[in-house]
């Protein structure tokens, strides 16, 4: 080809850029040539949006026909837009200069270029010019900057680590000052120290200098290496689990972020997204309703019935033209594969499964070819001339295409949308009620339903719309809305052929996950692009808000600021009224209402969200998805935001927790995310089981080790009260060493084994996660426990040492290695004590632990040079030396054990209670309401009548990042896009509740 | 599947398999009142009686404690005692009385005690040099001995402040007329006379310069049997120390009395310490010391109530 091969930093605006099969774009093109003659190309774009299907891109028209040699002479002119982060639209114009006399403005779109991060497929070249680059792509626009993600047990430590340094410094500061006036008073005195008679100035900082040394050990410098050891395991146990591998595709759990699993156990909120995260993304066509007669609904399958096998092989005019729709209304490309037989390339799960469905009632579209596309139907096949197509958008809620029959050259117009967006435009006279009936059984079953119309349109109509058509797609400024408006005059006058309906499966367990997880203290939010009642629908059937009589819905709507404040406040002042009322209340706002209530009234806005447990946020953009995880993040809540796609990412980074679903729609999330596993209801082990061990774990961990190493810091300090305040160590450097790093690090790090409560325990009991969540294991009371545990210690074999040997045995190096055995034996007993559960390594790990102090010591005794040569020997052979010890530990562990066993036995956390039902296999006593802060709950207010017929339709509606810029442009037009009209009729409905209270 | 199910079969029991599922077999002990009140009784049984017989054996030691740092003052000096230690002319013998109460068993060991004498500051402990007790002044780098390190440039064998101010005080003994014998060798340890304090080297330039602190040594006698020093060079923890002197290799009766003649020569005066004269037996215990059997008895005893008390609450609190 002659190209040069180039780094993407070296590529400038206004280049043309040529890449080969399987490339990654390396910026945004527009592209104006192919590799084939349609000058169409195949593009991925799972990593920019998650969507894995391919999607097709064409050259602009101007750019058709032109051959390998003219690309690289071309001349023109593109018109852009600024930057900006909206990867589904792109109103550009481009002319080019003669010789390519085409001097139209030709329009751009999304669809004429390749977007940076998508992959070329399928295609053997394409080029393109570069319009955007480097952090100006629709990517780099759309990148959040994922911050460094710190546990709250972290920020715990890193607390408790500043306050032991203030005490730190206290201590040398009172013994530095301590020191220079023994020096002063006492030193001077006792002349075979030799004190200069005068020193300089700084010689009085010589002794406090020296306790900073001595106290440095304080702050325990191994406690971060034993952190990221037991973290990187924690992590690693989760990448083990084999209850945590999806059994479908086998791909096991996977933690990204090794630093954070703690947070798994204090979670409080979870954010999900819907579908393809509690749904399975998998859509399967159910059910129909053609012409007023129900399909599928004896056998739950309308491929399996008979009557319409029958209507089908019979031909019945009204079922062909249904399947018909069904078949070619759409964007799928289908591919043939080498076997013969035909895949299906959809832009929507939707789609795919309608053609598919379409496929198995023997209309099977075959082939398209450019604008040509063939559909074969009881074996003869039928070609149709592609004119236009009226692109899916969220405001009109309905697509369609405009094609030819080729055999009797009648233009059809062929439509499909929510009910609620072709319903109303039926042909006066047609009878919709049976539809709307259908609508209304399928929603209530949780069926995502979609009606189908068609209009035979004349020649010179579309003839004249095409023209409209053409000039609102070349616009640059409000071009979307525009081609709404245009689109609008064609779509009307339906003849509605019937309703279908789709399912899309909750993934199992989706129920139980979440009844365990709120039993478990943790509230839900549903935050989803999908419209409000389909959201419910889903929200109900997952046991994310419980139905009617027990649970309540509030509605938070409203166009304007002053709706959106009013409704605001009533759904406040109703959740503040009612109070321990056993009720579950949750509000549901959708995205409109939520930008301005953010923008406007975020302080309510946020009381909101702390006195609710659930919420449904529906019609929701990934923006908006971060800023709700950032508001509850500002609440000091700890979030965990659980989705599958790449509209989810910028939530998954913004949480404290990011877990992504390695699902249908690619990886992006699950890259993205913190954690990764396979099927939602893996949250649930994620959080009870990994979450919780690796929280209490944790909690051991470092309490212990700062508690060892104060431990031999208190007894240097109480040391330095008899060596004259001198800054003497009473142990030498290597024991010191090996005791931080070796001796006490090894048996704590086992804790990682250690399980307070077997994961059966915990699954059933979900409510002892609050004291994680709480963090009831990890906090300054709980820290004070163990400092004085080892302010105890420290005095029990201070003590003991200098008495056992005093006088003629007193000499330095043995005195040092007593003290020294004494702490090893007393943490050898603590690390048992705390010991919930053993396994043999822990076993080996404390005692073999106990017997390598001695076999290192001995051997250090053994090297004549060393300076405590000979002096382990010498321990070992006295019995005094094995009677202090014996002494050491009973005063030490004595009254410890016998608080920890009053406390276990007489004040009993719920964890005791039970560890003690869980061994002694009695009967669990009852765990009472350990809910520590009970929400508010709902009283009065009627509920929100979910079974409003107008607003029971699930429907079909790939995610969109419509903003609500756009929705209001809409309804600006006056045109009859009334869909918020249902919800405003919910609103006032809403209200006379509350008067009537 | 068959393969799969076979490979995680046989992956069941591995025990790296058990590890990464935390399924590791484990036993989860529980404090019940049962097992927490025998081990208090356990503890109590056995430490009573442990402490009753080291409580026994520290009482079968006899020991004979004499302060002489006062009484070794002449009365009139005993105003300014320290210009009275520090003047040379001044003759610095003095003679004291022991009366044996009870039957001494030999070996009975001489130790001289110090009370308020800091072996343990950290200017002192640091102020030696092993590599030159060992290897003498081929060793050079004796900077730790500051500040003896040098007198007249000339390096001082052995070095630094612990040496410097080794304990000069002497004792000869006598019973009835006649003198005791006094072993005096081997009280050191013996793997710091042949490990540590060289065979080669002998004492130089030392107590030498201007500043005299304690003792003085033989020249002639290799540091390696100056054993005076290296008792003295193994440094006390506590600011009470005893240090081994020799041994009295003869049976003392009881109502024997020793007269000890003893040179008062070290100076304590200036910083108050006491000095004291301890002749002692042994038992398989040590030297006389009730903590171990108190400390013992305390703790079992403690232990004891424990288990009584918490066997009340169990009994009270019966569920």
């Amino acid at each position: 080809m002659g190209a040069v091969q180039i780094q993407a930093q070296d590529i400038h605006v206004g280049n043309i850029v040529w890449l080969r099969e399987n490339d990654e774009v390396p910026c945004d093109l527009v592209l104006i040539g192919t590799s084939d003659t349609q000058g169409l190309c195949y593009v991925e774009t799972a990593a920019l949006d998650g969507e894995t299907d391919l999607k097709t891109r064409v050259i602009p028209s101007a750019c058709m026909g032109m051959d390998f040699e003219l690309l690289h002479k071309i001349k023109g002119v593109i018109e852009c837009p600024n930057p900006d982060k909206d990867i589904r639209r792109f109103d550009a114009n481009l002319r080019l200069f003669p010789p390519f006399i085409d001097n139209d403005l030709c329009p751009l779109t999304i669809k004429n270029t390749l977007l940076q991060s998508c992959y070329l497929r399928n295609t053997e070249w394409a080029c393109g010019v570069a319009v955007y680059t480097g952090n100006e792509t629709k990517l780099g626009m759309s990148r959040g900057i994922p911050e460094p993600k710190l546990t709250a047990m972290d920020a715990m430590i890193d607390k408790l680590t500043g306050a032991i340094f203030v005490f730190q410094i206290v201590v040398v500061m009172v013994l530095g000052i301590a020191g220079n006036v023994w020096k002063d008073t006492e030193a001077r005195k006792q002349w075979y120290v030799l004190y200069p008679i005068e020193g300089p100035w700084y010689e009085l900082l010589v002794i406090p200098l020296r306790f900073e040394l001595l106290c440095s050990i304080m702050i325990p410098i191994s406690i971060k290496v034993s952190l990221d050891l037991v973290k990187s395991l924690y992590a690693k146990f989760i990448d083990w689990d084999s209850e945590m591998i999806d059994q479908d595709t086998g791909i096991p759990s996977h933690a990204t972020n090794t630093a954070i699993s703690e947070d798994l156990g204090q979670v409080e909120y979870i954010l999900t997204d819907k579908t393809g995260t509690l749904t399975e993304n998998r859509m399967i066509f159910r059910r129909c309703c053609i012409s007023g007669i129900f399909y599928g609904n004896e056998s739950g399958d309308a491929l399996k019935d008979v009557k319409l096998l029958n209507a089908v092989a019979g031909s019945s005019p009204d079922v062909v033209r249904f399947l018909t729709v069904m078949a070619i209304c759409n964007t799928v490309i289908p591919i043939k594969s080498k076997t013969g037989a035909i895949l299906y390339k959809a832009q929507s799960q939707d789609e795919d499964a309608l053609v598919n469905a379409a496929a198995r009632l023997h209309m099977v579209y075959v082939n398209k070819n450019a604008n040509i596309l063939e559909i074969r139907f009881n074996g003869s096949v039928i070609q149709y001339e592609v004119l236009e197509t009226l692109e899916f958008t969220s405001d009109r809620k309905r697509m369609s295409v405009v094609v030819k029959d080729c055999q009797n050259g009648k233009i059809v117009l062929l439509s499909k949308g929510a009910d609620e967006a072709i319903l109303p435009y039926a042909y006066a006279g047609q009878q919709t009620r049976a539809l709307v009936e259908a609508v209304e059984q399928y929603a209530q079953l949780g069926l995502r339903t979609l009606c189908l119309a068609w209009r035979e349109l004349k020649e010179d109509e579309y003839q004249e719309w095409s023209l409209m058509f053409k000039e609102a797609s070349s616009t640059l400024v409000d071009r979307e809305w525009r081609i709404a408006e245009v689109c609008q005059r064609l779509e009307h006058d339906f003849e509605v052929l019937g309703v279908t309906a789709i399912e899309d499966r909750l993934q199992d367990g989706v129920p139980e996950t979440i009844e365990t997880l709120r039993k478990a203290g943790i509230n839900f939010w549903m935050l989803t692009g999908d419209k409000q009642n389909t959201a419910i629908q889903i929200a109900l059937s997952c046991n994310f808000i419980s139905p009617e009589p027990k649970g309540q819905l509030l509605l938070i709507d409203g166009k304007t600021e002053g709706e959106v404040c009013r409704s605001l406040e009533r759904v406040l002042l109703t959740m503040r009224i009612t109070s321990s009322e056993p009720k579950d209340v949750a509000f549901v706002v959708d995205g409109w209402a939520l930008e301005i209530a953010l923008k406007h009234y975020r302080k309510a806005f946020t009381e909101l969200a702390i006195l609710s447990r659930t919420a449904i946020c529906c019609r929701v953009t990934p923006s908006q998805k971060a800023q709700l995880v950032e508001l509850l993040k500002s609440c000091d809540y700890r979030t965990l935001a659980i989705g599958d796609g790449g509209n989810d990412v910028r939530m998954i980074q913004q949480a404290d927790i990011g877990v992504g679903i390695s699902g249908r729609e690619g990886l992006q999330a699950a890259r993205a995310a913190d954690y990764s596993i396979g099927k939602f209801r893996f949250l649930k082990r994620l959080i009870l089981v990994h979450g919780r061990y690796s929280y209490n774990r944790t909690a051991f961990l470092s309490q212990y080790s700062f508690y060892k190493s104060l431990v031999i810091c208190f007894i240097q300090i109480f040391f330095s009260f008899i060596s004259g305040v001198s800054g003497t160590s009473l142990f030498n450097s290597v024991s010191l060493m090996a005791y931080n790093v070796f001796y006490t690090s090894v048996p704590v790090l086992v804790s990682v084994l250690d399980k307070d409560l077997s994961e059966g325990t915990v699954m059933q009991h979900p409510q002892i996660l609050v004291y994680c969540q709480a963090g009831r294991l990890l906090n300054p009371s709980t820290f004070a426990g163990w400092f004085g545990r080892s302010l105890f210690h420290a005095i029990v074999v201070f003590v003991i040492t200098i008495h056992a040997y005093a006088f003629e045995k007193s000499e330095m190096e043995e005195l040092s290695m007593v003290a020294l055995s004494g702490c090893i034996w007393l943490q050898a007993f603590v690390v048992a004590l705390e010991t919930n559960s053993f396994t043999i390594l822990q076993h080996l790990a404390i005692w073999g632990n106990l017997v390598a102090f001695y076999v290192i010591n001995w051997v250090f005794s053994a090297i004549p040079s060393s300076g405590m040569y000979t002096i382990m020997f010498r321990l070992c052979r006295q019995p005094s030396y094995w009677i202090t010890m014996f002494l050491i530990v009973a005063a030490g562990m004595g009254p410890v054990l016998a608080l920890k066993y009053f406390r276990y036995t007489y004040r009993p956390s719920k964890i005791n209670a039970l560890q003690q039902a869980e061994r002694m296999g009695g009967p669990i006593l009852s765990l009472g309401n350990i809910e520590p802060q009970p929400r508010l709950m709902e009283k009065e207010v009627s509920p929100l009548s979910i079974t409003q017929p107008k607003n029971r339709n699930p429907v079909y509606e790939p995610l969109l990042s419509d903003s609500p810029n756009s929705t209001r442009r809409s309804f600006g037009s006056g045109a009859p896009f009334d869909f918020f009209q249902s919800q405003s009729r919910l609103s006032s409905s809403y209200s006379r509740n509350c008067k009537d209270n | 599947m068959t393969d799969t199910d076979r490979v995680r079969h046989r992956d069941t029991k591995t025990a790296f398999y058990l590890f990464t599922q935390q399924k590791l077999p484990a036993c989860k002990p529980v404090l019940t009142p049962a097992w927490v009140i025998t081990i208090f009784l356990f503890t109590g049984f056995i430490f009573i009686p442990l402490g009753l017989v080291t409580l026994r054996a520290s009482r079968s030691v006899i020991e004979i404690v004499e302060r002489y740092d006062t009484e070794c003052v002449p009365e009139p000096f005993r105003i300014d005692k320290v210009s009275y230690i520090q003047d040379d002319s001044i003759p610095k013998n003095c003679s004291l009385f022991l009366k044996v109460h009870k039957y001494m068993k030999a070996p009975i060991y001489i130790y001289y005690q110090l009370d308020n004498y800091y072996q343990n500051h950290r200017r002192y402990v640091k102020s030696r040099s092993d590599q030159q007790l060992l290897n003498g002044q081929k060793y050079q780098a004796t900077s730790s001995c500051q500040p003896v390190e040098f007198n007249n440039a000339r390096p001082i064998v052995p070095c630094g402040l612990i040496a410097w101010s080794l304990f000069n005080d002497t004792f000869t003994f006598i019973r009835e007329r006649a003198e005791l014998k006094v072993n005096r060798k081997n009280i050191a340890w013996k793997s710091d006379r042949d490990h540590k304090f060289g065979k080669n080297v002998y004492p130089s330039n030392f107590q030498n310069g201007t500043l005299i602190g304690g003792g003085k040594l033989n020249p002639r006698i290799p540091l390696s049997d100056q054993e005076d020093l290296i008792v003295w060079m193994r440094t006390s923890a506590l600011p009470s120390f005893r240090k081994l002197y020799g041994r009295i290799e003869e049976d003392l009766d009881a109502d024997d009395v020793v007269l000890v003649q003893l040179m008062n020569n070290y100076n304590t005066y200036s910083f108050g310490g006491k000095k004291k004269l301890v002749l002692s037996t042994s038992s398989w215990l040590g030297g006389k010391n009730d903590f171990f059997g108190l400390a013992c008895v305390f703790v079992g005893s403690s232990s004891l109530i424990l288990a009584i008390v918490f066997m009340l609450l169990h009994l009270k609190f019966q569920r």
